[in-house]
């Protein structure tokens, strides 16, 4: 648990980027972690989709933060520019709801993409990447820097996988191979909204930033 | 040229320019550009018509920045007087915004800080002038960036939007190059005459209505992929 703000602080909130291919569940995610952790902190969100507010609007209709806690950033049709090369757009955003709200923790949410787009250091300081069971249980082996080098890989929709024919053995497998350690949540966010896992996961990076 | 303004040409930079297509997309959703021709018409049309503007603000910007007395909120005003459309005020703050936040990491200086310092969201092309000051270059190559990234902005949106031959968009800007001296030199004459007078009413005020109609009609549609 985090103290109480007593004003403006100068630490920076923990900041976190959650990406990966398009609907692979990552708005889910985002709606998730809000409902858990919104009541014990203070919580800001940045969405970047590809065409429309689209996500920004499913978060503010789910009521699941204050609209003035959520901001939209358009990308001009490359998402992965806007959480990797040219991060400014969402920098102005987080810095932007920083100032108004002195969050706790911001969670990025990039458009969804292909298996190579990360989030620059610069922006955020975890990220997590988001596929899905449906996408076809090679995709772990296949790798890309969102499966090796993401701080928390989720592979959601586990409920589908015997609809689809994927091994979920196979997924966990190929994905702690190429993960040296980093750990890989396996979970269906729709029978398990609460996204247990993920959010003690987020918890353990808060604590440990809230130690530094 | 020095290192430093090529950095500034280079859509490398973070500066947040990818998110934005200087009117293309709005002009592609209404049919208005559909092919590399109707590309290059659009262009000399921006030339034409923001074109003055940006580049003799770009260069005055420039000159501004060696004076640190400089009043940065009238000459940033007089910018704001220049573009009727509420929208593309906007773009061209939150596009200055990030090109500040940017250059003065990779520049520090004096200048910016100033600029920075004012508290407000100065211009596009005003910042870029200041930056290209920090960067060890003068108004010639400011007046140059403001106009490469008018067009260069406007031909990478085109070729996303509409999937036009990259290469012929290319040669279709390249093609514009003689137009696009002669209005540096013009702006850089205009905007030494300004600065020296300290007459914010010296700057070119040209614009042209369908640019600013169609960013309205933009910043109002649902589904759009650039901020303007």
């Amino acid at each position: 648990m985090l103290a109480p703000a007593a004003g403006p602080r100068d630490r920076r909130a923990l900041r976190i980027g959650i990406g990966g291919p398009v609907g692979g569940g990552k708005t889910a995610l985002v709606a998730a972690l809000c409902r858990a952790l919104r009541d014990e902190l203070s919580l800001v969100v940045v969405t970047n989709d590809i065409y429309t507010t689209e996500d920004a609007d499913f978060l503010r209709r789910h009521g699941v933060l204050p609209d003035e806690r959520i901001r939209a950033v358009r990308t001009g049709c490359c998402p992965h520019t806007a959480i990797r090369d040219d991060i400014t757009a969402n920098l102005d955003a987080v810095e932007e709801l920083t100032a108004r709200h002195d969050p706790d923790l911001v969670l990025v949410e990039s458009g969804g993409d292909n298996l190579t787009a990360t989030f620059s250091y610069g922006l955020v300081d975890a990220q997590i990447f988001v596929l899905d069971v449906a996408g076809g249980d090679k995709v772990p082996r296949k790798g890309g820097p969102g499966v090796t080098r993401s701080d928390l890989l989720v592979i959601n929709k586990t409920d589908l996988a015997t609809l689809v024919g994927a091994d979920l053995d196979v997924m966990r497998r190929d994905a702690e191979a190429v993960r040296e350690s980093r750990p890989t949540v396996l979970i269906s966010l729709r029978d398990q909204p609460d996204a247990t896992p993920i959010v003690a996961w987020v918890r353990s990076l808060l604590r440990s930033a809230s130690r530094q | 040229m020095t290192p430093g303004s090529l950095l500034l040409a280079d859509s490398r930079l973070p500066t947040g320019g990818h998110a934005h297509s200087g009117g293309v997309e709005a002009a592609v959703a209404r049919g208005l550009l559909r092919d590399e021709a109707d590309l290059a018409l659009f262009l000399a049309g921006r030339l034409r018509g923001t074109g003055p503007v940006v580049a003799a603000v770009a260069a005055a910007g420039c000159l501004l920045a060696a004076d640190p007395t400089v009043e940065w909120a009238r000459w940033d005003g007089a910018v704001n007087a220049r573009i009727p459309s509420a929208a593309l005020r906007e773009a061209s703050r939150s596009q200055g915004a990030a090109l500040l936040r940017t250059a003065r990491r990779v520049w520090p200086s004096a200048a910016l800080d100033g600029l920075w310092a004012t508290g407000r969201r100065s211009h596009h092309p005003l910042v870029l002038g200041a930056v290209v000051t920090a960067a060890g270059d003068g108004p010639g190559v400011a007046a140059l960036l403001a106009l490469h990234h008018l067009l260069g902005g406007a031909c990478s949106a085109a070729v996303r939007l509409l999937g036009l031959d990259p290469i012929t968009v290319s040669a279709v800007q390249a093609r514009m190059s003689q137009s696009v001296e002669l209005a540096v030199l013009a702006a850089t004459q205009i905007a030494g005459e300004a600065v020296t007078r300290q007459d914010t009413r010296l700057l070119p005020s040209t614009s042209t209505p369908l640019p600013e109609v169609l960013a309205e009609l933009h910043a109002r549609t649902e589904v759009t992929l650039f901020a303007s």
